[in-house]
């Protein structure tokens, strides 16, 4: 018994954490992900300024780095006047529930699809999938704009004109999972007791093809968030006044030449970091939840 | 009575094929047919690919047979529905031969084992638990281990949990797909004995898939010898041991290992590899490889024939 003491049992879940734990880059990514969620959850706590406080007596004012910036206003103020880092905070509220509320709708619809397609096969498989393929000969961002050009502009129409852009890829990504977990003879053995196929797929099948999903779900929550910030910048996702991250990098991308380059800078650097920080957690999540690699755990 | 008849079963898979290409025909399972005593174990033998697990699995309707009949307690299951099929779930189970691959690797043991109570709704909470902790005492796994997950495991330890599963519905009638040939020699003759304790406790029956002749020899009564498809013969375990008929089991019984080296016996080498069940030969299906052979084997096929006291075997000349 003492040899067994001695070796710390995991669950599987603690495996996860344990290996993620190792894995230094993810474990930044994660940091500077909970650090801008919070930050910007937190928004009306951390910002010093009102983000759509108006005062043109202060166009364009820079930030801590100038003798002429005005104090308070940390990273300088847009061509409004308005408080650049309030905005920021508040913006990345929009451009992130966007890219969750996208990424939601996408794994809710493309689970959906996935797993009829995955497990009852045959002619479900085949409609689900030709739709999946018509979705996919598009462009992402060009089917994003069609969508939201097609709906109307705002917020909402974005969400859900970027989800039904990842709901193809989900699908795709849940079919191939559920299609390898089927056959496993663990999911036969559960035929030979007679679970129903509710069962089956509820409690057998979905649970062990979430490794992927949640790789998946990462990364493209990552590549939502640009696209997010992409509508925002064409026009058609935020409307102004909103602080929306795209859309005020495009509103003020025209004064980088003129010398007021914070104003479209730090929106681009907050869009960055955000993609940077789940691109980073979401290869260190593959790596830990694929058992194909070495001293991965498996899930 | 005979718990389970099998007549005639036939299941054929497709293989390949596509838009401009015909698939090729698996031949698994050709027109096979036993029945099972209430209390006995039949053991099923023959080379990997033969169809012996297939034939298994069929039984216990995981595939749609072809043709034929399977009869349990004097009832056609054959055409049974997912759903009519339910109430014969309580009844049937399976062993695996994998250890690794037939445990969901996110439950555990407790779980896993009262999975098959809960589908069927036959106990509940305290009981439940109870039951479970029963049934692993039984095939010797401790309480503790009761909140583990499979891969904590050992090979021989998961076959247990394996083995606690199929006895969870308290089944009359179990298929044992290979059940110890992926594990250890030292552990093999454990969870055989196990096995054997607990069909003497429970008085249930065994088909039991094995490639392995000491293992028959260990644990059945019967045996059924399978080649490419179909049963060639079929005998109690002395009978068969002592007085082997068809030149396949001769061969067979020549290749077991032996411990006395100095003993002479016959050795039969055969040449030539098993056909493929895609693409089984014509006539007698072991002709090709068969030392008795002459040209009727390959034009006729032989019928399984009563050679009296229950001695079945399925040759033109013997």
């Amino acid at each position: 018994m003492g040899e067994e003491e001695k070796i710390k049992r995991r669950t599987r879940i603690q495996d996860v954490v344990h290996q993620m734990r190792k894995n230094k880059s993810a474990m930044f990514g994660l940091g500077l992900l909970m650090i801008i969620v919070v930050l910007c959850v937190g928004a009306p706590l951390f910002a010093p300024h009102d983000p759509h406080d108006v005062d043109l007596d202060r166009q364009l004012k820079p930030g801590f780095w100038s003798d002429d910036g005005l104090p308070g206003f940390y990273l300088g103020t847009d061509a409004l006047g308005r408080d650049l880092l309030s905005r920021l905070f508040y913006g990345g509220r929009v451009t992130l529930s966007v890219g969750f509320v996208a990424l939601g709708f996408a794994v809710g619809v493309g689970i959906l699809m996935g797993v009829s397609a995955g497990y009852f096969g045959g002619i479900v498989d085949n409609i689900v999938m030709r739709i999946v393929d018509i979705l996919f000969a598009y462009p992402a961002l060009l089917l994003a704009l069609v969508v939201a050009g097609t709906l109307g502009r705002g917020i909402d129409k974005a969400m859900l004109a970027i989800g039904i852009v990842y709901t193809p890829q989900m699908a795709r990504v849940v079919r191939g999972a559920v299609l390898s977990i089927k056959e496993t003879e663990y999911i036969e053995a559960e035929h030979a007791i007679g679970s129903s196929t509710w069962r089956i797929i509820f409690r057998h099948v979905l649970p062990n093809s979430m490794a992927p999903i949640i790789v998946y779900s990462t990364l493209m929550l990552a590549t939502a968030i640009l696209d997010a910030a992409a509508l925002g910048f064409l026009g058609v996702g935020a409307q102004a006044p909103s602080p929306e991250w795209g859309l005020a990098l495009s509103l003020s991308r025209k004064y980088l030449v003129t010398g007021a380059w914070w104003a479209a800078t730090f929106p681009g650097i907050a869009i960055l970091l955000s993609v940077i920080s789940l691109n980073l957690l979401g290869d260190g999540l593959r790596d830990a939840l694929d058992p194909r690699l070495k001293g991965g755990a498996k899930l | 009575m005979n718990l389970l008849e099998v007549n005639n079963l036939v299941k054929y898979f497709k293989v390949g094929g596509g838009l401009l290409k015909k698939p090729l025909i698996n031949r698994a399972v050709d027109d096979v047919s036993f029945s099972i005593e209430e209390g006995e174990t039949l053991g099923l033998v023959g080379e990997s690919g033969c169809g012996k697990t297939t034939c298994g699995k069929t039984i216990l309707k995981l595939y749609e047979p072809d043709a034929g009949h399977i009869t349990f307690r004097g009832e056609d299951i054959t055409l049974l529905k997912r759903q009519e099929m339910r109430k014969y779930r309580r009844e049937m189970s399976i062993i695996y031969q994998d250890p690794f691959g037939s445990l969901d690797p996110r439950m555990t043991v407790g779980a896993i084992i009262a999975e098959p109570m809960e589908v069927h709704g036959m106990f509940s909470g305290k009981d439940k638990e109870e039951k479970v902790l029963e049934i692993m005492e039984k095939v010797g796994l401790t309480q503790e281990q009761m909140n583990r997950y499979p891969h904590e495991f050992s090979g021989g330890q998961r076959q247990r949990i394996g083995i606690a599963r199929a006895l969870a519905v308290d089944p009359d009638f179990i298929v044992a797909d290979e059940p110890v040939s992926a594990l250890d020699v030292s552990i093999q003759a454990q969870i055989l004995n196990l096995m054997q304790d607990l069909q003497d406790e429970f008085g249930f029956t065994y088909l039991f898939v094995t490639h392995d002749l000491s293992v028959i020899k260990h644990i059945c009564d019967r045996v059924a010898v399978m080649y490419v498809g179909k049963i060639v013969e079929m005998a109690p375990k002395k009978e068969l041991f002592d007085n082997a008929l068809h030149p396949y089991t001769e061969a067979l019984m020549s290749a077991v290992p032996v411990p006395n080296p100095s003993l002479k016996r016959k050795e039969i080498v055969l040449k030539g590899d098993v056909p493929s069940t895609t693409h089984p030969p014509p006539g007698c299906r072991f002709h090709t490889r068969c030392m008795l052979a002459e040209e009727i084997c390959s034009q006729q096929e032989p019928a399984l024939e009563n050679k009296g006291g229950d001695h079945l075997v399925a040759c033109h000349f013997r």
